[in-house]
């Protein structure tokens, strides 16, 4: 199984150990990953915005880029949806299909590909409070929503919870928006920064020391607001984690 | 306790209390501002966290009533299928209603749009030498316009609801479709009813505020020339409708009067009586958490010596029906559950909207109404799908928020600036070159430039967050170049990102 790892553009650009340790993560567990160079984006700020046509070029890119690989795994639950569910801009050609059908996120990857069992090498001796970001858990199914009936379950909870010495927390609004929302953040930056605000808030209550999320979009957000006011909370990614990092 | 320590009983007696946020409205033709108006909402924070509060706990009754009941998921299912088959045989429900209807004694009108139902309305009272009406709260008669209407014509309406009441008295539109003044405290309450109805300011008790307002208008009930409620369900196979209530004022509008009008939106069809088991039981477990409304009323034909009306109202809503990704919104049973679970509503308060329809029903009902106008609201939301997910009758609200995005950009509704910002945005992710360059900038930019030139008024990020701080050791990419790509020529692609 060849895997194309995308590495989304503000990731690339701001957070380059979400990326080394998803390309860490996968190869401790065998796979063979390349990470093709001319990647930049998956459109989605532009289709988020109702602008498909403008996105139009950036998508033919994004496939033209991953078309070769049996699977693309990228570590940003929001992308991941867009590619999969609205990279639609471009003709539906087999590749542009093959590359929807076959792009995961990591977490889902792990879980559900690879059916990992366990992180020998992980060990994280903090409180965390896990952050569902809203296309993770009601577009990608990473868990069950609060609103929805049945059993409740969670895949990355599932796996943090194999993570020595890790101690999850339970926060008041489990599946609460923190309110990133792609470009609402700027659209709406009152009521976005307020939701990121109450989000940290409900973290810091229930004794969290770390907010840890699939998303890096929304933690960005978050710590953004958090470093604004001075909340003392700390931020990780999911892949990090899992990786190894103790802190 | 140290003489320096305030005396928390002081704290707790402030002089004057918060000013009840009023987001400025728009101007005719003006595109509502969301954003602006809910700044100035949340600019009040002692009612921006009530609200959220409020409404929070709503959704959480909602969830424990919804979770109580095994086959829920099956209900919504069910109930949305019903609304389906009845919206695609629409004109032989309405045709077998309106049989059903006269044949027991109803008088049944057509109203293409907002103002017809008005003149029909007007023309009936004026037969009638109505002065007076009793009116039960109904969004249709809101969308309408009803009540300015008939101000503008001297027939005095006065609103049974007591939310809507409190709204009446104050001027304002309802900012919940179930609890109208929801955004308001009781401090305001009291405020309220003290100019008006010569109440204690002082006393913001509940029950002292509700039995003023009763004392106030029960009277003018009972002294009322007609009755006027709206519908939540118009029964085909019977030709009746049901009015669910929790204060029976509902009843009260029509069964004091002799007159009864009713409003009802052409959507509100289901074919047979049977089907109310479905959506009775959705209902107020939806919007409130309460199994059941505390009224359930069914009216069937004219009280005895009396005369009913019905106005089934179209006001936009088969042009809505012929729209391919937009037709399912008309199954809404305006429970009010996907404004009570929208964390943009709930901070943002429903008068903030600028329209009828707060809430994500409203992000995708208003632009239907005036695409123009409404151009703002479908990007007054988050995409987190959570109102989809309470959508008693299972309607795509947040993909058709999404859908509406597109249709608005397509038609040229976006503000130029954000057209040419996305524009610009697509050039460069479209090129790795650009990108590689783009992000250099970006960094450096991060890295060098003095905090003024960062945090202004022209970047809305920065108003309430930090910019996220460029990595020491550069992108992914770089660390990529320098760690597996060693002996690796460059490409043409990657400029001098280093």
């Amino acid at each position: 199984m060849r895997i194309g790892l995308f590495v989304p553009c503000f990731i690339d650009a701001f957070y380059p150990d979400v990326g080394i340790a998803t390309l860490e993560l996968l190869e401790r567990f065998h796979c063979k990953v390349d990470y093709p160079f001319d990647q930049t984006c998956c459109g989605q700020p532009m289709v988020n915005s109702g602008c498909h046509a403008e996105a139009r070029a950036t998508e033919a890119l994004f496939v033209k880029n991953f078309a070769q690989y049996d699977v693309i795994v990228a570590p940003s639950g929001s992308c991941v949806h867009q590619i999969r569910d609205n990279l639609t801009a471009v003709e539906q050609t087999p590749d542009v299909k093959h590359v929807r059908e076959n792009t995961l996120e990591l977490v889902e990857f792990l879980h559900d590909v690879l059916e990992v069992d366990a992180f020998p090498w992980a060990r994280f001796e903090h409180r965390v409070g896990y952050h569902d970001s809203c296309n993770t858990l009601r577009n990608l199914g990473h868990g069950k929503p609060s609103e929805l009936h049945g059993e409740p379950f969670s895949k990355p909870r599932a796996l943090l919870e194999k993570v020595a010495g890790i101690e999850l927390v339970q926060i008041d609004r489990p599946d609460e928006c923190c309110g990133f929302g792609g470009t609402f953040s700027v659209t709406e930056p009152e009521v976005s920064a307020q939701m990121g605000r109450d989000k940290i808030a409900d973290h810091g209550r229930n004794g969290a020391e770390y907010i840890v999320s699939a998303d890096s979009s929304c933690l960005m957000h978050q710590s953004g607001c958090a470093a604004r006011i001075g909340a003392p909370i700390k931020f990780k990614h999911i892949a990090e984690i899992l990786n190894g990092a103790s802190q | 306790m140290s003489g320096n320590e305030p005396n928390p009983a002081a704290t707790l007696q402030r002089a004057t209390p918060e000013a009840q946020p009023r987001p400025a409205k728009a101007a005719d033709g003006k595109r509502v501002d969301h954003a602006r108006s809910a700044k100035q909402f949340l600019n009040a924070p002692e009612h921006a966290k009530s609200h959220d509060t409020r409404v929070w706990a709503m959704r959480t009754k909602r969830d424990k009533q919804a979770h109580t009941i095994e086959e829920w998921e099956e209900l919504r299912e069910l109930a949305s299928q019903i609304k389906t088959h009845t919206l695609a045989h629409l004109d032989t429900y309405l045709e077998q209603f309106e049989a059903n209807a006269k044949a027991n004694g109803i008088h049944v009108h057509w109203a293409a749009d907002g103002a017809e139902h008005n003149r029909i309305v007007h023309e009936i009272f004026t037969e009638h030498g109505v002065k007076r009406v009793i009116k039960a709260k109904s969004m249709l008669m809101e969308e309408c316009g009803f009540r300015h209407y008939m101000d503008s014509v001297g027939i005095e309406i006065v609103e049974t609801d007591l939310g809507e009441r409190i709204q009446q008295l104050d001027g304002e539109d309802p900012s919940h479709i179930v609890v109208p003044p929801v955004h308001k405290m009781r401090s305001d309450v009291a405020r309220l009813f003290a100019e008006q109805l010569g109440s204690d300011p002082d006393n913001d008790d509940a029950h002292y505020l509700a039995g003023a307002q009763r004392d106030a208008t029960r009277p003018l009930i009972l002294d009322a020339d007609a009755g006027m409620t709206g519908a939540n369900f118009a029964v085909a196979e019977t030709g009746g409708f049901v009015v669910c209530t929790n204060e029976g004022n509902a009843d009260l509008s029509a069964n004091v009067p002799n007159l009864h009008v009713a409003s009802i939106g052409i959507e509100k069809l289901v074919p047979r009586v049977e089907d109310m088991g479905v959506f009775i039981r959705l209902l107020s477990r939806s919007a409130l958490g309460s199994p059941i409304t505390q009224y359930t009323s069914h009216f069937r034909a004219p009280k005895q010596g009396g005369e009913m009306h019905i106005v089934l109202v179209d006001n936009g809503r088969s042009k809505r029906l012929g729209m391919e990704k937009f037709w399912s919104s008309l199954k809404c049973i305006r429970c009010g559950a996907c404004m009570n679970t929208c964390p943009v509503y709930r901070r943002s308060g429903g008068l903030s909207y600028g329209a009828t329809y707060a809430g994500p029903l409203g992000l995708i009902l208003n632009p239907t109404f005036d695409a123009h106008r409404y151009s703002n609201l479908p990007f007054a939301s988050t995409l987190n799908g959570s109102c989809t997910n309470v959508c008693p009758v299972k309607i795509n609200i947040h993909e058709q928020i999404f859908g509406w995005r597109q249709v608005l950009a397509e038609n040229g509704h976006l503000p130029w600036t954000k057209k040419t910002a996305l524009s610009a945005a697509g050039k460069v992710l479209a090129s790795p070159k650009g990108y590689r360059v783009a992000i250099k900038t970006t960094n450096s930019a991060l890295k060098h430039l003095p905090r003024w030139a960062l945090y202004n008024r022209m970047n809305a990020w920065g108003e309430g967050r930090e910019m996220p701080s460029p990595p020491d050791n550069g992108t992914f990419h770089d660390w990529y170049r320098r760690n597996r790509l060693k002996n690796q020529a460059k490409t043409p692609n990657e400029g001098d990102s280093q």
